[in-house]
């Protein structure tokens, strides 16, 4: 054994491979991972980088030991625990560096490139961009080439490469097969640590007018939607959200969801069907088009016609929908709902309820109350912004009276303020407004950007009425879209008015589009309907194992087909000469091991001097084929034809 | 009989006729057929395997979908794999190359030659036999010859061992392998002991004298230079003047024939011993330049000198059976 100290008995070339493909899984990583943990792994990296470009020793094994406890110290005291996601993986990534510097024997590399891939598939929690596919089909054919340059140390790399490239085109149909056909299974197997959803945005169960809102500067996307028939005028695109009807004076929130029996809309036009493809925000609602009709069989209707989900979103779903978008919504309207829909805190905003209290008097019923307050909302100058002058202690008075400058939210706490200081029952509607078809695939997509308020009032004959203040006040915002409404505040690349940005953008949407429904979305619904479209009566994992089998058995044939081709043809010659032997051989005139062919045919001959031409024949070809310099088709023949004729 | 024809096919009715019974040699070339290379997943291989299998548990619980694609793009490599290194090791045509004598207890290089007909270079090929190793790489359409270094123990003939050759190209994830064994034996010399040159026994008959080379040096003329002359006793300077090389012949030229005779040796010697002690002799002599014979109870070797004279001597000796 060598001195276990030695720069290394392995090739350099391929270990340099290797400590690329481990830079590469690593490197996007570095986004997520404590600062001290990214520097740390970049100073091991560039240790084992200045080892391998000098050829020095690695470092000995009492040096690594506290190392590696340093490690897993620093992930202690950054995350105040080792198990779980985020500190699995920062150890994980860090053990990748140190056992780097360890790669004495064939072992150590195994032990790297098994790392590589777990890091790269570890990357998957934080993103599953396509970009981030790229990286991780760069990252498998680095370390697969160095795995080839290991056990061929002496070729150049780009042959290494090669041959990587070759088994990785052939690997390709086998993983798209494994990829369509593995029986699926809806995770999690098990618990799944909870620090796996922070930080994904959504709409909010409160709404604080006044104080600032995040969400509608983000383009982030909502939710897509595609309709099975036309697409709805986008007046009428209200995507029914989270309902508020508890007030404390600057805070509206969510009440406790009530699941009833029976909740009734009437619809009183044609229906639209649509299916919705939900990104995931860790809430339970299920977005839907004012009002739902009919929704999936995995979610349940709220008492406020809201449609949520059991569980929260946590991953893209795909769900079906039809709504109504006209229609008569008459539950949840019990005397006390009713009353919780009029409740106000006692002695905010004195001025509105004057106001409210005029058109009480004046008017005759709820709905004439209604009238007044849109035409109130009309009438006044309002100024749309979402960066709007902040609010002290009555701030529907000082939005309707003073700074009349707000956004969807402003106009939807105050409407509903004014009705319920009016005696109408009343309550926000969260949700989204709008949407943009992509001319691309024909989704339609619904960005955080488009979050909206509305009011909701009881009325009598009508039953949950949506009233829009913002639609009455500022038309445009309901028109045309936030980017109109507020050209200044809007995400930048959708107030843009290049028309090839937008063109790169909707292409790059649909592409990501179809990578949500194929690649991400994949799942036992989608693998179901899809086996179902091509003809499979019933896919049920045993048939799609029977499948998955032959399919890929018969791409291994091909490909072993493939490798195997040309077999050399001088292998013929040589069977049709033992064949001759065989034949001779059952006559009692088998060859000796010593004797040559030239020497067995004329001892034959002696022996059969009636077959003496046909022998001498076939030793012959056999000869010129196997000895001679020139290989022939039509001599190759001609022997197999003889040997075939001959009889001893 | 009929039923080993058709078992022949089989690729586990070979693999157990290789590895449990006593398999002749082959000779001429072997030609490794699909039915005789055998395959399986290294340590590397399984752990492999294990990493997959748990990188799609992973997937399953965290619905990572690009996940799958990872852990089945991996599978896929690893499946393909297996045809690789199965590519890379059949339908070599593998056959006997030289192996020159060697003296009991060296190492005997044996000649493998692989012949690779293909359009495609094999790479990183191992061979082990017993405890020897080597290994090779053959490009696509040539010749490759590596030598099998065996350590001898005995002297006499000795056949080369049932060879494997395996390879892990390309991802060292499987090992493909096959057994050979080429018909190809070494002649094994008996080791040579340290005793000196006997002592001339001037009393003995002329022809079975045992003389020493003292008289070797009294030059007494030149003659033309035959073949069979020693480069030793080529006059360089007097055939550099003349047109032919030519001969010393020294005085006392029966005193630098030497006879080694088995039954001359002491009687207390065992056979081993006296064959060491002859091989000892006969090494001895030629380094010399003189003229040798070698006499053994079943054959006689007359009397020569030069270097195929000497291999004869030793084959003797090496082949003696007492």
């Amino acid at each position: 054994m060598a001195d276990p100290r030695a720069p290394d008995a392995l090739p350099q070339l391929p270990l340099a491979t290797l400590v690329a493909g481990a830079t590469l899984t690593a490197a996007p990583h570095a986004l997520w991972l404590p600062v001290w943990a990214s520097i740390a792994s970049a100073a091991l990296l560039s240790w084992r980088t200045a080892l391998l470009i000098r050829g020095a020793s690695l470092p000995a094994r009492w040096l690594l030991v506290p190392l590696t406890l340093a490690c897993v110290v620093g992930v202690f005291l950054s995350y105040r625990t080792i198990v779980g996601r985020d500190p699995g993986v920062t150890l994980l990534a860090m053990l990748l560096f140190l056992k780097l510097l360890e790669t004495r024997a064939a072992r150590d590399i195994f032990v790297v490139a098994f790392l590589v891939y777990f890091v790269a598939l570890a990357n998957f929690f934080y993103s599953q961009s396509i970009p981030t596919a790229g990286l991780m089909l760069l990252t498998v054919t680095v370390t697969t080439t160095a795995l080839v340059g290991f056990s061929a140390p002496l070729r150049p790399v780009a042959e290494d490469l090669k041959t990587t490239a070759r088994m990785l085109a052939q690997a390709g149909p086998i993983m798209l097969l494994l990829f369509f056909l593995f029986p699926r299974v809806q995770g999690p197997l098990w618990g799944v640590p909870q620090d796996t959803f922070t930080g994904v945005t959504g709409l909010s169960d409160t709404m604080s007018p006044g104080s600032f809102s995040a969400l509608s500067v983000s383009d982030a996307i909502a939710f897509r939607v595609k309709f099975d028939s036309a697409v709805p005028p986008r007046n009428r695109l209200y995507w029914r959200g989270p309902v508020m009807t508890d007030f404390d004076g600057r805070t509206w929130s969510v009440g406790l969801p009530q699941l009833r029996r029976e909740i009734s809309v009437e619809a009183s036009g044609p229906p639209v069907d649509y299916e919705v493809t939900l990104e995931p925000h860790n809430r339970n609602w299920m977005f839907a088009l004012e009002m739902p009709t009919r929704i999936p069989q995995t979610a349940r209707l709220t008492s406020e016609y809201l449609a949520i989900s059991l569980t929260p979103v946590r991953s893209r779903i795909r769900y079906e929908m039809r709504s109504s978008p006209q229609f008569q919504a008459r539950s949840g309207a019990s005397p006390g709902d009713l009353a919780l829909a009029r409740r106000l805190p006692r002695g905010f905003n004195p001025r509105a309820r004057t106001l409210a209290g005029e058109w009480r008097t004046s008017a005759s019923d709820d709905a004439a109350i209604v009238r007044l307050a849109i035409d109130f909302f009309r009438g006044s100058r309002f100024e749309y912004t979402l960066e709007p002058p902040k609010l002290g202690a009555n701030p529907v008075d000082e939005f309707l009276f003073d700074t009349k400058q707000g956004f969807c939210e402003h106009f939807a706490s105050s409407f509903v303020f004014l009705m319920r200081a009016a005696g109408v029952p009343a309550r926000v509607v969260t949700g989204y407004q709008g949407g943009d078809t992509n001319p691309v695939d024909g989704y339609m997509v619904v960005r955080q950007a488009d979050a909206h308020a509305w009011g909701e009032v009881w009325l009598a004959d009508n039953g949950w009425t949506r009233v829009d203040p913002t639609a009455a006040a500022i038309p445009v915002r309901v028109e045309l879209g936030i980017t109109a409404a507020a050209p200044a505040s809007a995400p930048l690349l959708m107030r843009t008015g290049l028309d090839w940005v937008k063109s790169v953008r909707n292409n790059w949407e649909a592409l990501t589009n179809q990578w949500n429904q194929w690649v991400l979305g994949y799942n036992p619904d989608r693998q179901f309907e899809m086996l179902s479209r091509l003809g499979m009566k019933q896919p049920s994992w045993e048939s799609m194992t029977v499948i998955l089998f032959w399919s890929v058995a018969g791409v291994l044939l091909l490909v072993a087909l493939w490798l195997l081709r040309g077999r050399p043809r001088e292998d013929a010659v040589q069977r049709a000469w033992l064949r001759f032997c065989d034949k001779l051989a059952r006559a009692g005139l088998s060859r000796a091991s010593a004797e040559g062919p030239l020497d067995y045919s004329s001892r034959v001959a002696r022996r059969l001097p009636e077959r003496e031409s046909a022998v001498r024949a076939i030793t012959a070809i056999y000869v010129d084929q196997r000895y001679g310099s020139e290989a022939d088709v039509e001599s190759l023949a001609r022997l197999n034809r003889l040997v075939r004729e001959f009889a001893p | 009989m009929k039923l080993d024809r058709v078992l022949q096919y089989s690729q586990a009715y070979n693999f157990y006729q290789w590895v449990f019974k006593r398999h002749a040699p082959e000779p001429g070339v072997v030609f490794l057929t699909q039915r005789r290379v055998y395959i399986l997943p290294t340590r590397h291989g399984v752990i492999f395997g294990m990493a997959v299998i748990l990188m799609l548990i992973g997937s399953i619980n965290y619905n990572l979908s690009l996940g799958y694609v990872l852990t089945f793009l991996l599978a896929g490599l690893g499946i393909v794999s297996i045809l690789h290194t199965f590519r890379n090791l059949v339908h070599l045509y593998v056959s006997a190359g030289r192996v020159s004598p060697v003296f009991a207890g060296d190492v005997a290089q044996f000649h493998i030659v692989f012949e690779n007909r293909s359009d495609f270079e094999r790479h990183s090929l191992d061979l082990v036999c017993g405890t020897a190793r080597a290994s090779c790489s053959v490009p696509a359409h040539r010749h490759c010859t590596v030598a099998l270094p065996v350590k001898t123990a005995k002297r006499g003939w000795l056949q080369l061992e049932r060879v494997t050759v395996d390879t892990r190209f390309p991802l060292g994830l499987m090992r493909a392998w096959s057994y050979v064994q080429p018909d190809m034996r070494a002649v094994v010399y008996p080791r040579p002991d340290s005793a000196p040159l006997p002592i001339p026994d001037s009393d003995a008959d002329t022809g079975d004298a045992v003389s020493t080379g003292a008289g070797t040096d009294d030059f007494s003329g030149l003659r033309p230079y035959q073949t069979s002359d020693s480069p030793r006793h080529v006059a360089w300077k007097a055939s550099a003047r003349s047109e032919a090389l030519l001969t010393k012949l020294f005085a006392g030229r029966a005193a630098s024939e030497l006879w080694f005779d088995w039954d001359r040796l002491p009687q207390g010697m065992g056979t081993e011993a006296r064959l060491s002690r002859l091989a000892r002799w006969v090494m001895l002599a030629e380094e010399r330049g003189l003229h040798y014979g070698l006499k053994l109870p079943e054959a006689t070797v007359p009397l020569g000198e030069g270097f195929p004279h000497r291999e004869r001597c030793l084959k003797e000796l090496a082949l003696f059976h007492g």
